[in-house]
Order: structure tokens, then C-alpha cells, then sequence
């Protein structure tokens, strides 16, 4: 494919219309005088994985929040499965909120629930499974994401840092979305955990045609999940491209990036 | 997303093999209309699996898919799978991996046992609770009396702030409130006295009242509402994200840094904000006398100074002190007390203000009771 090229600053390559889950157009977004964002284009499309990485306070989490519609961007659109998020009604916006599902960097389950019953919250909310054979999904959506059933009965705030990710994996991908946004899953987990996610979402993105859009700092889970990588630097995707290609750009903070000691021993 | 298609059937091949063919979607949105024919039907474990009609199917399918072949059992043979389908063959490896075998949620027994269960815990935690709080004012001492020792390690910085945040920001809300108790003590007074003719003992009866009681203890219990919330959630917050933790690893003691200031805050502006108050509540009094009984503001006043002695101003002012540390420490303590998730958070706020207005309302008869036995 002619477009899977690593595109200089600026406008993403061009690609076929119904391909394209994620299409951002101008985005820009400022804090105060701060600007963050400043006229990004991104395109994100069916059954990839793309990483998103960047310095601190590249807007990253904000681009993220951008999509999903959390930040009202101030100017830009963003269109997710081909409607704008913004401008969509409550009903409508519900019809896309099924599609998808997000994990947040903390988690941010549910303290009065247990975990079985996070995991359960959307189904409860948008399906009419009976009860029991919604528990056995949970269930089998925490194991999934490689939770030990143990954890299934108890309190978010029982649980250790790497177990809550784990039971937020599993809350998002509860009801089999065809998009997943994660911030930062393979934060605070051991390299073995870390490693056993990376394979996780790599499965279930072949298994499901699933489209991951993941913002991440962990090199060995670019290097192990994403088909593209997007580089975030002042305002605008500074490159896009698969891992090898990026690397190539001649870009100080790129060539920072993967060539310290740490980018080399994960891409060797 | 319709699903209308959704359905299965189990036939018998000419082998005597069962087959389970499988049409439309199997998904999250389709499974429950399924669900429950599929639990009912007998399927050997052996059976194959038709694919040829199948649509869409996610993990959800796949799992029931799989729970109907028996896989559960713990019979781990691959399912042998007729007819072509994209992704079924790896779905269905992906949820055999992890079929689930869970501990199921807690039990709870039922309602009057819980009810007796629940009884006795909070018999036993209120006991906790006192000998905690016991043990919480040892601790402050402790610390005050290294402070007084130490004057130089005093947060003068945060005591002022907090007095600003706890003391003069609820100066609006306690007069506005203390004025119309005056008022309407007043108006009480008015008709009940009007019935003996002496209606002009009004004055005794608001500045009395207002001077003794209801100064202080209107003024504690809004800052028992309004502080003790507030102190609370703060500690609790700082608790949650670990920042106590911190102060102690860097050798801060919180003690110092949190619970010092916020009693030193307290001791100062409670007696000013009762004085405060009670002018207010006066005030109240003055207005309603005057505009219902036609007395007059000078009257009033002169009348005010007659009859009522200094005397009760001490015996009300006395007890701010006692209010001020009892509002402070129940705050902090239960601040003190939250635990890593929200839910301890909501339950210690509200705790620390039930606390707070309880002992103060309970120290305030116990006052009553003293002054009596004094005489005073």
C-alpha cells in the first residue's frame, strides 16, 4: 500500500473513504495562551493499531479526550465511524458510544461497585442479557484480560495498580467494541504483565478486526502491538508510519526518542 | 445490530454425529434472545460446529458457542468446525483459554439477620469511634505541648489561611442566620408575654437566650456543617493521593503541618465569630421588638444594659473553646481515617459532621448542667 509511507509534518496520507474509523480534520485546541494542538489531521483506520507517543504536554490525553468527545475541541473536527462527535444528538450519540470503549489511565472504575460489576455496567446499561450469563461475560472478559477470577468479587480499591488496568481492560472491552482507545495500559505493570497485554490487544485487534487507538510510552508495546505509529510535537503529528519508517525521521526529539538507551533495546 | 437472524439447530448427520449449525449475528446485542433455548438444548459434546450461516460474532458468541459444546466441563477438545468463517476459529481459541471459573460475589444474608449484624457492628464502632477520638486528643495534645515548647514551628501561613477559609468566610452565613433566630425568639416571646403584660421582658429573654445559648452554639454547629466537611474532605483527599504518606516520609509529621493549624484557626475565630453571632442575634431581637412591639431600638438598648448582667456573655463565651477543638478534631480525625476510595471518603465526611454536632449539642447540656450546679 502506497500510503503506509512515514508522511513529513502536516496532512496524513490520503486513504480509501470507508477505511477510515478515526478522521480528525484541523484540529486545535489551547488552554489559557498555551496551545496545544494547532490545526492536526490524523487518520486512524480499520483493524489497525496505532500508538501515539510524544513528549509531556503534547496533548496526547487531550487528543484522546478530543476523539472520544470529552474536550470540545476549539476548533477542528472529529469524526468517528464517519459522524462528527460533537454534533451528534444524545441517541445518536449513544449508538456510537456502543462502538467503542476507552481505558483510562487510573482506570477509573467504580469504587462502590466490584469488579464483576464494572465490568457488567455497560452491559447492564445498553444490553438485555439475563443477569447470570452477563456475570459469566464479565467473567470471561476479565480473564481476557488476564485478571485472576479471585479479583472478580472485590472492591477497585482492593485491588494492586496493575490488577485495576487489567479490570479496566476488561470494562472496556465488555461489550466486544470495534474501537478501543487506551491511555497509557501498560503503565505501571511488570514487564511480564506489560508483555502479556501487548499480546492481548495484538489477538483481539487479529481476532475482531479490532481498531486500537492507544496512547502509550512503553517502547516494547509500540515495538510488539502497533501496525503505525503517530508522533505528537508541537501541535501537529510530526510523522505517522509503521515503527520502522518513523524511526528513520531525522527529527531531534524522534531520533531522542528511539535511539536512547532504552528506544534502542526495545526496536533491535 | 438487528439480530432478527439470530438462531441456531442441532441436526444429526448420517455418521449419528450432531451437528450445531449457528446463523446471523452472535453478539453482545443478540446473544440474550438465545441465550436460554441454547441453555435448554442437549448437544453432545462431540458435535460439530456449522459456521456457513454465521455472521457477525464476537467473544460473546464464542463463549456461548463454546459453553454449549461442553467445553466447559473441562473437556478441552478443539471444536471441530464445518463451513468457512473468518474469525471464529481464533474467537473461539480465545475464550476456551479463558473460560471462566469464578468465586461468585458475596452472598448476603437475609434482611433481619443483616439487620442485627449491621446493629452490632455499629455498637461496636461507635465504641471504636469514642476510644479513637480518646486517643486522637492525646495525640493533639502532645503536639500542641511540643508546639508550645517549640513556638517557631508554627504555620502561622496556614493558620491564617485557614482562619480566613473557616473563620471570615462564614461571618455572612452565621450573623444572617443568628439574626432571624433572634427574630423569631423575639416574636415567640412577644405573644407569650403580651399575656401577662410583659412583653418589654422580650429583652431578657433575647439577650439572655441569644448571649448564653444561641450565640455559641448556632456558630458551632455551622461550623461543624460547614468546617468540618470541608476539613474532612481535604485530610481525605491528601490521604487518598498519598500525600500524607509523603509529608511523613520526608519527616513532616501531619500532626504539625495539618492538625495544629486548623485547631489553632478554630480557637482563635470561633469566640469571635459566636461574639459575631450574638450581636446579630441580638440584632434580631431589637428589630422584631421594635417593629411588633412598638419598642424602640434606645429603649431596647437601655433596657438591655439594665437588666442584663455581663455575666451570661462569659458563661456563653466560655464555651467556644471547647466547641472550636471539638469541631477541629473530629474533622481532622476523620480526615485522618479516610481510607484509598471514595466511598470512605463520602462516609468520613459525613461522620465528621454527625460527630461534630452531636458533641456539641451533648457538651453544650452538659454546660447547663455545670452552670446550674454553679449558680451561674
Amino acid at each position: 500500500m502506497s500510503f503506509d509511507t512515514a508522511t513529513a509534518a502536516g496532512k496524513a496520507a490520503p486513504a480509501d473513504e470507508g477505511d477510515i474509523v478515526i478522521r480528525v480534520r484541523g484540529l486545535t485546541n489551547r488552554f489559557g495562551s498555551k496551545t496545544v494542538h494547532e490545526d492536526l489531521d490524523l487518520d486512524v483506520r480499520k483493524g489497525e493499531v496505532l500508538g501515539v507517543i510524544g513528549g509531556s504536554g503534547t496533548g496526547k490525553s487531550v487528543l484522546l479526550r478530543s476523539i472520544v468527545g470529552l474536550h470540545t475541541p476549539n476548533e477542528g473536527s472529529v469524526e468517528v465511524f464517519g459522524q462528527h462527535v460533537g454534533k451528534l444528538s444524545r441517541d445518536e450519540r449513544i449508538k456510537v458510544e456502543r462502538r467503542w470503549g476507552v481505558m483510562f489511565q487510573d482506570g477509573a472504575l467504580f469504587s462502590t461497585m466490584t469488579v464483576r460489576e464494572n465490568v457488567m455496567a455497560p452491559m447492564v446499561e445498553h444490553t438485555k442479557i439475563p443477569r447470570a450469563l452477563m456475570s459469566e461475560l464479565a467473567d470471561l472478559k476479565l480473564r481476557l484480560a488476564g485478571l485472576e477470577l479471585e479479583a472478580a468479587p472485590k472492591r477497585p480499591a482492593d485491588l494492586s495498580g496493575g490488577m485495576r488496568k487489567r479490570a479496566a481492560l476488561a470494562r472496556a472491552i465488555s461489550l466486544d467494541p470495534e474501537l478501543l482507545f487506551l491511555d497509557e495500559p501498560t503503565a505501571g505493570l511488570d514487564p511480564i504483565g506489560a508483555a502479556k497485554f501487548d499480546e492481548l490487544v495484538r489477538s483481539l485487534s487479529n481476532a475482531m478486526g479490532l481498531t486500537v487507538f492507544l496512547v502509550t510510552h512503553d517502547l516494547d508495546t509500540l515495538a510488539a502491538t502497533c501496525d503505525r505509529i503517530a508522533v505528537l510535537s508541537d501541535g501537529k503529528v510530526l510523522a505517522i508510519g509503521p515503527l520502522d519508517e518513523v524511526r528513520k525521521n531525522d527529527h531531534p526529539w524522534i531520533q531522542e526518542y528511539f535511539s536512547g538507551p532504552r528506544g534502542r533495546a526495545a526496536v533491535r | 445490530m438487528t439480530g432478527i437472524s439470530t438462531r441456531f439447530q442441532v441436526d444429526t448427520t448420517e455418521g449419528g454425529k450432531q451437528v450445531l449449525s449457528v446463523a446471523g449475528d452472535w453478539t453482545v446485542w443478540t446473544v440474550a434472545q438465545i441465550e436460554e433455548k441454547l441453555r435448554n438444548t442437549k448437544i453432545a459434546y462431540d458435535a460439530i460446529l456449522d459456521v456457513s450461516q454465521l455472521e457477525k460474532i464476537d467473544t460473546s458468541g464464542a463463549y456461548l458457542i463454546d459453553r454449549a459444546l461442553g467445553a466447559l466441563e473441562g473437556i478441552d477438545d478443539k471444536i471441530p468446525i464445518r463451513g468457512e468463517h473468518p474469525t471464529i476459529e481464533r474467537l473461539l481459541g480465545k475464550v476456551r483459554k479463558a473460560s471462566p471459573a469464578a468465586p461468585p460475589d458475596p452472598i448476603r444474608p437475609p434482611g433481619f439477620i443483616a439487620l442485627l449484624d449491621r446493629a452490632g457492628r455499629g455498637a461496636v464502632n461507635a465504641w471504636e469511634e469514642f476510644l479513637g477520638l480518646l486517643g486522637f486528643i492525646g495525640e493533639t495534645a502532645a503536639t500542641v505541648g511540643r508546639l508550645i515548647a517549640n513556638p517557631s514551628r508554627i504555620r502561622w501561613k496556614s493558620v491564617v489561611s485557614i482562619m480566613e477559609e473557616a473563620g471570615l468566610d462564614a461571618l455572612p452565613i452565621v450573623c444572617f442566620l443568628s439574626f432571624f433566630i433572634g427574630l423569631v425568639i423575639a416574636f415567640i416571646g412577644a405573644n407569650l408575654l403580651a399575656m401577662f403584660n410583659a412583653s418589654v421582658f422580650t429583652v431578657e429573654l433575647v439577650g439572655i437566650g441569644m448571649l448564653r445559648e444561641f450565640g455559641a452554639v448556632l456558630t458551632a454547629i455551622l461550623l461543624a456543617g460547614r468546617t468540618d466537611s470541608a476539613f474532612t474532605a481535604q485530610i481525605g483527599a491528601m490521604k487518598m493521593r498519598q500525600e500524607i504518606d509523603a509529608m511523613r516520609t520526608i519527616g513532616l509529621d501531619p500532626m504539625e503541618a495539618l492538625v495544629a493549624p486548623r485547631l489553632l484557626a478554630l480557637l482563635i475565630m470561633t469566640p469571635l465569630l459566636t461574639f459575631a453571632a450574638t450581636i446579630a442575634g441580638i440584632g434580631g431581637g431589637l428589630v422584631a421588638a421594635w417593629t411588633a412591639m412598638d419598642i424602640s431600638p434606645q429603649m431596647f438598648i437601655s433596657r438591655f444594659q439594665e437588666v442584663v448582667p455581663p455575666q451570661h456573655f462569659w458563661v456563653g463565651m466560655a464555651k467556644t473553646p471547647v466547641f472550636a477543638l471539638v469541631v477541629a478534631m473530629v474533622g481532622c480525625r476523620q480526615g485522618m481515617l479516610v481510607e484509598g476510595d471514595v466511598v470512605s471518603l463520602g462516609r468520613r465526611t459525613t461522620s465528621a459532621v454527625v460527630q461534630a454536632i452531636f458533641l456539641v449539642i451533648a457538651i453544650d447540656a452538659m454546660f447547663a448542667v455545670l452552670y446550674y450546679m454553679l449558680n451561674v
